[in-house]
């Protein structure tokens, strides 16, 4: 079921099967039939870890979503709360308890925090009076969610903002607990490094977990070589560009959620003979998206640009595998070739999808605005006129395109620059305002305090001796088949991932400078192995190393990374964890801030 | 040969006993042991006794003497008996040493002697005095249970966690049972007694009789009863001079025994026959000795785990003996030597004549890191005992920061607790010792510990941010927060206003905030804010209608909508609209409402800022393409193109296109060639274009 999860250098489903043991564990605890109350924001990343049947044969014959007033009638003996440690949520299910009908039988009442067990929210139950209702509290660590064979995310949507505007650093004690839980069932990791104030808190907090369980000794043979902490405002430009890869573009057309995508039924249609020809209105077709596909698995991370070429290969090759059954003459050849038609359809369906997908972003890539607004992040990235304002910005607002595009932009076009000049930056506030709503004021002050549409501070731009030093404009650009990260942008070499490259060769010393101008403090941490775990190395056995993106990461920086780990002479191959997979849309929205 | 057997006499016809002394008791008795009131723990464990118990003759000023020893009869403690008269001494499962006064209170000695706590079992006992008492051990621990003078029954089935229960009536007892005893039956405890010929079964709820099967008939009374230690078995003696031994849910009978002796006895109790290890019962005359049974179950000694063992040795203060054989049996250090250190530290921590630095450097040498020590729990101890300055020292070595923060907060040490917090990262524990402050401190005093502790106020003020939004206020008050005090007015601008003149009023406060905080931008949008909210309010009087929220830009739009044109163009100018986006945002307002006379007007109204190729946009959105081509003519060279080929006309956008000798022009007006009658035009591009090469 989840195969592809064992299909990489480091195999995920150990951790799948670890937390699944968790989950049965604890349904178990609570005997008999059992309905379960969701928080419907977890129902997205539970999918990921136990389908329903699993649920079932735990005996859990209900699900209902969290909601005020009394819980829906269900003759189970257990009803079980999984809930994300928040107050709001403490108050609905104080409301649920206490408007139980009280001649009914009773139903034994449990809660399940996730990730954590939470002091506050108890005290919370308490001051409702409810505390004593329930038999088992108890926490389950779903900290780092395995997405695919080389993917881990926390799918923490709010962790960002909490660490950057808020200054509330629980996603990143959550992401300490997360990678001392990876230690446990892969071995300690015997190098860390990292970048930004984040990546040191969650250094910190690791050291000191591991200072406070002293006899827990890991045994294990380290898996992992190094871990690289990246803190998502050491580059902020990446996620604000417009993803160029296929998967990346899917994201930032119609929003990958939980590796499932929504697409518009249109392109779907099934074209199964013998129905009449009514149009049904149809639902969005949804699809999940992993490497379980073989052929997604091949095109997801190229230039949306190479993608056709493979596309029309692939037909090829199954139309002359589905024409192979007319040489087959023998009994033997026949049945040869029946053995393999589920095989082949199922290619046959991959391809009819992908080429519909691609289609559908085709219709939008090959549009004029697409071009324009390319066109003006490239030339911000690459440093041309992002000191003045921009006229197609300009243009954007006064035909009030999505505030979010517009938005993204102004971010780029302030990240480029170092920061924006006051003129530049409050004429483009005043247009905003103006034009969209006073109440996005809140906004604009929550995208200054992130760092993303700020002054430039001394009038000193950065940018471009970042920008040269890190190669991250590269003209010369392979999209078809590329020989560097860049292609992921179209010529844009993601930042963060630039990063990780240079620290694995030749190291970071050789950029002290840039790495002085990035925010944060970068370090470098060892833990100790006991002498029997150290790793001796076989001629030529690539290096595994763990890059963590505290505040998000996008699909074309997990592509740059997988194109790393791929290349013949890279010597180093990374497994990603982040907080949440984002695209700059979804993250601008995370601050966004409506007082109505 | 004839050495080894030559002590054993015979008992009976098939056994053999012999007696001899283990061990010589290091005590000076004057008084005859009967005379004492005496308790010796099970397993082997320690032997109480306490000598000159209140009798009526002896004079008032004697004070007894409570004396321990250990089983093989060294003494470890001897004190005086201060506090009431004791009416029955008894070991608890954790070896303490349980002193039930006569008035109902009990007091708890630790082995050595050392006073520990004291309980009362309740009011009722207090009132009529305890007539009888017994210890006895279950699963849940060790309990009391009490005959008082009014002839009921209180009893606790757990000394550790005192739950008292008040036993139904008996109807009839007027005087001391002939015997009783406590019983323990699918995890309930039970009372059962005798009054003459009758037995009583007393649980939570009511009293009931019960009869003995197959007991030998012409019964009168029970002179004695005896439970086997784990509740299995019951032996009843009877005024017959019949022993009954059956099972204690007195279902089934297993023997019956008739020894023809009709006084009553001492003592009575479960053992396991010599050699057949069967269950067997002892009973004890004054001079006579009987051992009856035929049950077939072993006594299990193996009750007493190596755990518990440990236990007693560390009870004893035998740590390095106990630390040997944790090493002898190679047990895992969190079971064995971790946990004896930690008693050997928590015995350390009361020897009050050491200085609390001299204790936490010798605690801390000898445990150093070992895993499973838990310097927290010693650190409770200290605190127990008066030390908190002792306590604090041994937290500082306690790596777990959960551990920690709760004591550190039980012992006032508020803020301690709170770096402590923070330093571990885990915001939950940080939230809890800031709520904690909250209650504890005043709040000037709460402010400014938060004040101090970035991460904790950034937290709080998340808290206050959804649960009191009023003390958010303050906070950034406290710290002149204008910035976020001006943003806290914008919200509120919008959330706890309805009335204009609230909204405006709210936002005049944010004005003055951002003014303070000079954030001149925040402020000046915000004053025109308020500019807006009030003429959207007028032209909601004057025109009806919805204005309220609308952005400027649609405010405008709105007006240009239902043709309100020369207001429109009044409120652009005095907002400052720039020219270029007032002209696309009236092109769009024209083109939707299909104004196509006015658009034309407004096109020659003067030249347009954002070219001519805009209006052709619109029109061709509005598909009217004739309205379209009147302003393709006037778009600027360089987007002519684009316009004709808007428009569809391939045939003078390639004519653009070769005039201006543009390659990009002519490839694109070509990819667009794909009509049947675009065949001439495609022939003249690559005429041009063949030209164009020649050159």
């Amino acid at each position: 079921m989840a195969a592809h999860l064992s299909y990489g250098r480091v195999n995920l489903n150990v951790l799948r099967e670890a937390v699944r043991r968790e989950l049965r564990e604890f349904l178990d605890k609570c005997a008999g039939s059992k309905a379960i109350v969701w928080d419907e924001y977890l129902t997205g990343p539970f999918g990921l870890i136990a389908q329903y049947s699993l649920l079932k044969e735990h005996e859990v014959e209900k699900m209902f979503t969290l909601k005020g007033s009394r819980l829906p009638a269900a003759d189970v003996k257990n009803i079980i709360f999984f809930v994300r440690p928040r107050l709001e949520l403490m108050d609905i299910i104080a409301e649920n308890v206490l408007s139980e009908d009280r001649r009914s039988p009773a139903r034994d009442f449990h809660i399940l925090f996730v990730p954590r067990r939470s002091l506050l929210c108890e005290q919370r139950l308490k001051d409702q009076g409810v505390l004593g209702s329930f038999i088992h509290r108890e926490e389950y660590s779903l900290d780092l969610i395995p997405f695919d064979g080389d993917l881990l995310s926390m799918e923490s949507e709010s962790a960002f903002k909490e660490c950057y505007l808020e200054n509330d650093q629980t996603s990143l004690y959550h992401a300490a607990k997360g990678l001392m839980t990876l230690q446990a069932l892969y071995g300690t990791i015997p190098q860390i490094f990292g970048k930004g104030e984040c990546a040191r808190q969650v250094a910190n907090v690791m050291i000191r977990m591991k200072r406070e369980f002293p006899g827990s000794q890991n045994s294990i043979f380290p898996v992992f070589d190094t871990l690289l902490l990246l803190d998502r405002n050491v580059d902020l430009l990446t996620p604000l560009a417009t993803q160029l890869t296929y998967e990346g573009l899917i994201d930032e057309i119609y929003g990958i959620q939980n590796s499932y995508v929504k697409l518009p039924p249109e392109k779907f249609a099934s074209k199964k003979q013998g129905e009449s020809g009514k149009e049904l209105p149809m639902e969005a077709k949804k699809l999940q998206l992993n490497s379980a596909e073989e052929l997604y698995a091949e095109i997801r991370d190229k230039n949306f640009n190479a993608v056709g070429s493979v596309l029309s290969k692939k037909a090829k090759i199954i139309s002359a595998a589905f024409e192979e059954r007319h040489n087959a003459k023998t009994v033997g050849e026949i049945k040869q070739f029946v053995s393999q038609l589920p095989h082949m359809q199922a290619a046959r369906g991959s391809l009819a999808n992908h080429t519909s997908i691609a289609e559908l972003i085709k219709d939008v890539t090959t549009s004029e605005d697409f071009f324009d607004k390319l066109t003006v992040e490239q030339e911000f990235m690459s440093g041309i006129d992002t000191d003045k304002v921009n006229n197609y910005i300009e243009d954007c607002i006064a035909q009030k395109h999505p505030l979010i595009k517009i938005l993204r932009l102004v971010c780029l076009q302030s990240v480029c620059n170092s920061g924006l000049k006051q003129k530049v930056l409050d004429y483009y506030k005043r247009e905003i305002l103006q034009t969209y709503g006073y109440e996005h004021m809140l906004t604009l002050n929550n995208l200054e305090q992130a760092g993303l549409l700020r002054p430039q501070a001394g009038g000193r731009n950065n940018y471009p001796t970042i920008r040269k030093t890190l190669r991250l404009w590269m003209d010369d650009v392979n999209e078809q088949n590329p020989n560097d990260i860049s292609y992921v942008y179209s010529g844009y070499a993601p930042l963060s991932v630039r990063l990780a490259q240079l620290l694995a060769r030749p190291g970071w010393r050789s950029i002290e400078e840039v790495l002085k101008m990035l925010p944060g403090p970068h370090f470098e941490e060892r833990q100790q192995l006991p002498a029997g775990l150290q790793k001796r190395r076989q001629q030529g056995e690539n290096r595994v190393t763990l890059v963590f993106f505290l505040g998000g990461v996008t699909y074309a920086e997990i592509a740059a990374l997988r194109f790393l780990s791929q290349m013949e002479d890279g010597g180093t191959e990374y497994v990603i964890a982040t907080t949440k997979l984002m695209n700059g849309t979804s993250w601008i929205e995370s601050l966004m801030e409506k007082p109505f | 040969m004839d050495c080894y057997t030559a002590d054993w006499n015979p008992l009976g016809e098939a056994a053999f006993y012999r007696k001899f002394e283990l061990y010589s008791m290091d005590w000076d008795l004057k008084e005859p042991l009967r005379d004492c009131l005496v308790a010796a723990a099970p397993y082997g464990g320690p032997i109480a006794l306490l000598r000159n118990p209140w009798k009526k003759e002896k004079s008032p000023s004697i004070r007894p003497l409570l004396q321990i020893y250990s089983s093989s009869g060294v003494a470890l403690a001897s004190l005086l008996w201060k506090s009431g008269p004791v009416v029955l001494l008894g070991w608890s499962a954790e070896e303490e040493l349980l002193c039930v006064q006569e008035d109902g209170s009990v007091l708890v000695y630790g082995l050595h002697g050392d006073f520990r706590r004291h309980f009362s079992m309740g009011n009722e006992v207090l009132q009529n005095r305890v007539l009888d008492a017994r210890v006895f051990h279950t699963e849940f621990g060790s309990g009391i249970a009490i005959l008082t003078g009014a002839h009921r029954f209180t009893l606790t089935a757990n000394v550790g966690d005192l739950k008292l229960r008040r036993m139904p009536e008996v109807p009839g007892l007027q005087a001391l049972p002939s015997c009783w005893t406590v019983l323990f039956q699918d995890r309930v405890t039970l009372v059962l007694l005798a009054i003459g010929p009758d037995l009583y079964l007393l649980d939570n709820t009511a009293c009931s009789g019960v009869v003995p099967p197959g007991l030998a008939p012409g019964v009168s009374d029970f002179l004695q009863m005896a439970v086997s230690f784990n509740y299995r078995y019951l032996a009843l003696f009877t005024d017959t001079g019949h022993i009954w031994m059956g099972l204690a849910s007195l279902k089934e009978k297993l023997y019956e025994f008739n020894c023809n002796i009709r006084a009553p006895p001492k003592q009575m109790a479960w053992c396991s026959r010599p050699k057949s290890k069967q269950k067997a019962i002892v009973v004890a005359w004054e001079r006579r000795l009987l051992v009856a049974g035929d049950a077939p179950e072993s006594i299990q000694y193996k009750q007493l785990t190596i755990e518990v063992l440990l236990d007693r040795l560390v009870l004893r203060r035998l740590y390095p003996l106990a630390i040997q054989i944790c090493e002898y049996l190679r047990l895992p250090e969190v079971q064995g030597i971790s946990r004896i250190l930690a008693h050997w530290a928590c015995y350390k921590v009361q020897q009050k004549d050491v200085s609390d630095e001299d204790v936490a450097r010798a605690i801390n040498q000898k445990l150093g890191d070992t895993p499973g020590v838990s310097y927290s729990d010693i650190a409770a101890r200290a605190y127990g005992c008066g030390r908190t300055e002792l306590a604090i020292k041994l937290l500082e070595y306690e790596p777990r920061s959960g551990e920690q923060v709760p004591l550190l907060l039980k012992m006032k040490r508020s803020k301690l607790a709170l770096s402590k917090a923070i330093e571990s990262g885990d915001t939950d524990l940080v939230f809890t010792v800031v709520l904690h402050l909250k209650n504890e401190l005043n709040r000037g005093d709460f402010f400014m510990t938060l004040r101090n502790q970035p991460v904790a106020l950034s937290l709080y003020r998340q808290f206050c941010k959804h649960q009191e939004l009023e003390t958010l206020k303050d906070l950034y008050n406290q710290d002149d927060n204008h910035q976020e005090l001006g943003n806290f007015h914008i919200r509120a601008s919008y959330a706890a206003e309805e009335r204009i003149e609230g909204r405006v009023a709210a936002l005049q406060t944010a004005v003055d905030e951002y003014y303070k905080a000079k954030n001149e931008f925040a402020a000046k949008a915000t004053e025109e804010q308020m500019r807006l909210l009030r003429l959207q309010r007028r032209l909601e009087d004057e025109l009806g209608g919805h204005f309220l929220d609308l952005s400027l830009h649609d405010t405008v739009t709105s007006l240009l909508l239902s043709g309100n044109n020369k207001r429109a163009e009044q409120l652009a100018r005095d907002f400052r609209i720039p020219d270029k986006r007032f002209w696309w945002l009236k092109l769009t307002a024209l083109a939707d409402r299909e104004d196509w006379e006015e658009l034309e007007k407004f096109s020659k109204s003067k030249k347009s800022p954002i070219g001519y190729l805009p209006f052709v946009e619109v029109c061709m959105k509005r598909r009217n393409k004739f309205e379209a081509k009147k302003f393709a003519a006037r778009v600027s060279p360089e987007q002519k193109v684009k316009a004709f080929l808007l428009i569809g006309d391939v045939t003078q956008a390639a004519d653009v296109a070769i005039e201006r000798r543009n390659e990009a022009e002519l490839s694109l007006v070509l990819s667009h060639c794909t009509g049947a009658s675009d065949g001439a035009t495609a022939d003249k591009i690559q005429r041009a274009r063949a030209l164009a090469q020649r050159k």
